[in-house]
């Protein structure tokens, strides 16, 4: 039996192999047709669509002739899902928008600094592997409320999962569709709004029919897609530049350039450094210097975040309940960061390259030669000059020239460039042909549209396998079940799609507050539940409580209660990390209550809020969280009876790769 | 008094997530605090200043080669306890 399923198994590798392999061919033989394409004269438009709507095409393909009637394959894909492959799926699951089109932008411009976002998107999976994901499939839940449910008493406790994995992952899921709608909005010339809305689409053919199963082999086809994408324009850029097309090794070299050409700006008077005396906005930071953006506190506290946050959000988790054992949840792990290592160690590559065109070819360069590519963003609202939208060269010119005393070149505080602008507009840049622009926006909805549909599934599952049928009717019928996880799908994205649609101009910074949130939610019960027999269910949902509370409450308050902070908890003003002075003046900004408003709200920027406590940056919440949780946890556990014998002998079951799932789902 | 065969099964896995929490917590975080140090070195041949490298690459590729060793040594544990699933 054992050897002639094995036999079957390795078939169905081997097969898989040979169908992702074709995949692939076919993939780059479209790029060079495109390519040909455009030396015989086809527009850049027509270009454009192609890459879109070919790409959508096959996504919309596989999520089709992956339908299923089956339950565990749509929450689950059947428990048949390679490591390696798995490893890939999480890849793109993974990557969302914000890595493929922020990322390298974000170490644009934070420098070294920016790096923390690197380091604590990829040291989380070390957490996932070593501490919660195979014990989770041991466990054998569909979903990661199933486990709070089952290990802390009930309901309740599954109520609470819920509740904190919808809050996290809406918002994300938000944040996915605006960047599709930002990504085809710009290279179909599609109205936002409209672009929103057929992003949407493009999620719902992956999703809808075939659930966890269909996701799944999509996502593998949408991890190549984006990392081709990602890596041909640097590939081009390093080979041009240094004549080796690894650009992980050469931009060593660029840095060097950037670090003497930054010398040089200061110099020729076209840049101001900032210094301990003053920083303001506009100065510049050196490229390679630390602690210039964020004080260490909260370097390293992004970093402790985003990695405990990794190991907490149920949509990365559910990923590790779809492989065939405990060993492959593990060996998948390690295959999924070294996916998502590819495209995060190249990141630095990218930033450094496209601030090497920027500082050589812009900064310096005369007003009236600027090159036209900049005003397609500039008509965005994305690139500003001397505190303009560049909408055309005039417009330029003309702010310019309003600037008492202005050179009429470029100064490095004219130029004001989008984060999100630079992985789109690199080939345009360093002059590449039209068919890398597309593909790089068709890399962008690939990791958008991957996200956007584990996101969803995430909360649908939630909504539709642990309230409808885990609370509300334990009795439905499989055929329901299905129609009413289904239909709630539907209804999550039409929802997200309409916020979308509305531009909502924190959506960035949520992102980063998801991991915070999810970690003071999810972690100190993941791991205690797991860790420590001992751990209570009063103990557990107290904790939850209490951490997600703090981290929910230090946000709502800072970010859009301000004043309510200072007056009644006794916030302070955050501080310049540089010089060390306070960012606001209290006393004047509380005179004038719509200071608010004017504030920037990116999930990189440093100051999403201005006041706070201990000079703790609001995305770092989860620092006053967790430990909270923790703390809670351990002291309610201590004080009460240990749970029950036939609990611990089951969460001793969890901690034996061996037998069957603890949990045997219908 | 002799500890049964879960028990030892559970100590060594313990101990093997506490050693590898310590080289996550050491390339995550303890290195990075000298960066300022290690910016005075360079990386020969790549140019890279050190302590930028380690942040940018070298600690990603630790973590990378960490999860695969340790999904081999906790097979190895399981194995010789005889918990390990059927291959």
């Amino acid at each position: 039996m054992a050897t002639q399923g094995a036999a079957e198994r390795a078939t169905f590798v081997k097969g898989l192999g040979r169908l992702y392999g074709l995949y692939t061919g076919g993939f780059l033989a479209f790029i060079v047709a495109l390519a040909i394409m455009e030396q015989v004269g086809v527009p850049n438009r027509v270009l454009g669509y192609f890459f879109v709507f070919f790409t959508l095409a096959v996504y919309g393909v596989i999520g089709v002739a992956m339908r299923t009637s089956q339950v565990s394959e749509y929450y689950v894909a059947g428990r048949v899902v390679p490591a390696f492959y798995n490893g890939m799926a999480t890849g793109a699951d993974w990557m969302s928008a914000a890595s493929f089109v922020g990322m390298a932008g974000s170490l644009f411009l934070l420098g070294y600094d920016g790096i923390a976002w690197v380091l604590g998107w990829t040291g989380g999976f070390v957490l996932v592997s070593i501490l919660v994901g195979p014990y989770l499939r041991k466990f054998g839940a569909y979903t990661v409320p199933d486990f709070m449910a089952f290990r802390f008493g009930g309901n309740f406790a599954r109520f609470l999962a819920v509740v904190v994995l919808v809050c996290c992952s809406f918002t994300y899921v938000t944040a996915q569709i605006y960047g599709t709608g930002l990504i085809a909005s710009r290279f179909l010339g599609m109205q936002f709004e409209i672009a929103v809305f057929a992003g949407l689409v493009g999620i719902l053919l992956c999703a809808m029919l075939g659930g966890m199963k269909a996701v799944t082999w999509t996502q593998i086809a949408q991890y190549i897609v984006l990392i081709v994408a990602y890596l041909t324009p640097i590939v081009i850029l390093s080979t041009q530049r240094y004549g080796i097309p690894i650009p992980e090794f050469t931009y060593g070299f660029a840095i060097a350039e950037i670090t003497a050409r930054e010398q040089q700006l200061v110099k020729d008077g076209l840049a101001v450094l900032c210094t301990k005396e003053a920083c303001g906005p506009g100065t510049l930071r050196p490229h390679i210097q630390p602690f210039m953006n964020y004080t260490p506190l909260n370097y390293f506290g992004i970093i402790f975040c985003m990695m405990v946050g990794t190991a907490s959000l149920p949509h990365i988790l559910m990923r590790y309940f779809t492989t065939p054992s405990v060993r492959e949840a593990r060996v998948s792990v390690g295959w999924s960061l070294l996916f998502i290592f590819l495209l995060y160690f190249s990141a630095p590559a990218y930033a450094a390259f496209s601030k090497l065109e920027v500082y050589t070819n812009i900064i310096g360069s005369n007003v009236a030669s600027l090159k036209p590519w900049l005003f397609t963003w500039g008509e965005l609202g994305l690139i500003q000059i001397c505190g303009k939208n560049a909408v055309n060269l005039d417009a330029a010119i003309a702010a310019c020239k309003a600037i008492a005393g202005h050179p009429g070149v470029v100064r490095f505080q004219d130029f004001v460039i989008n984060t999100d602008v630079i992985v789109l507009s690199t080939p345009e840049i360093a002059g590449l042909p039209y068919v890398i622009s597309g593909l790089v926006a068709a890399g962008g909805l690939a990791a958008a549209l991957s996200t956007a549909d584990g996101l969803l599934l995430a909360i649908a599952n939630a909504l539709s396998h642990d309230i409808y049928y885990k609370m509300l009717d334990p009795n439905a019928p499989t055929v329901r079940r299905l129609t009413v996880a289904r239909v709630l799908l539907f209804f999550v994205a039409v929802a997200s799609a309409a916020l979308a649609a509305t531009r909502p101009s924190d959506i960035l910074a949520m992102v980063g507050w998801a991991f915070s949130l999810a970690m003071a939610g999810n972690f100190p019960a993941l791991v205690l539940g797991i860790w420590w027999k001992r751990t209570t269910t009063t103990a557990a949902i107290l904790g939850m409580l209490a951490g997600w509370g703090i981290c929910l409450f230090y946000l709502v308050t800072t970010r859009y209660f301000p004043q309510m902070g200072i007056t009644y908890f006794g916030m302070t003003s955050l501080l310049n990390p540089e010089t060390g002075k306070p960012l606001i003046n209290i006393a004047q900004i509380m005179a004038d209550p719509k200071w608010v408003d004017q504030w920037p709200a990116l999930a990189t920027n440093p100051l999403a809020n201005r006041v706070g406590w201990f000079d703790l940056n609001n995305i770092n919440c989860g620092l006053l969280g967790m430990p909270l949780g923790f703390l809670v946890m351990i002291v309610v556990s201590l004080m009460g009876k240990p749970p029950p014998m036939e609990m611990q002998a089951l969460v001793d079951e969890i901690r034996k790769p061996r037998g069957k799932t603890v949990l045997e789902e219908k | 008094m002799q500890k049964t065969n879960d028990e030892l099964h559970w100590k060594r896995t313990t101990n093997l997530m506490l050693a590898h929490l310590f080289i996550w917590f050491f390339f995550g975080y303890i290195i990075h605090m000298f960066v300022n140090v290690l910016n005075q070195f360079t990386v020969p041949i790549l140019k890279f200043p050190l302590g930028f490298y380690m942040a940018a690459q070298g600690s990603l590729i630790v973590f990378v080669v960490m999860l695969f060793v340790f999904a081999w040594q906790q097979d190895r544990i399981d194995r010789q306890h005889g918990v390990a699933e059927d291959d």
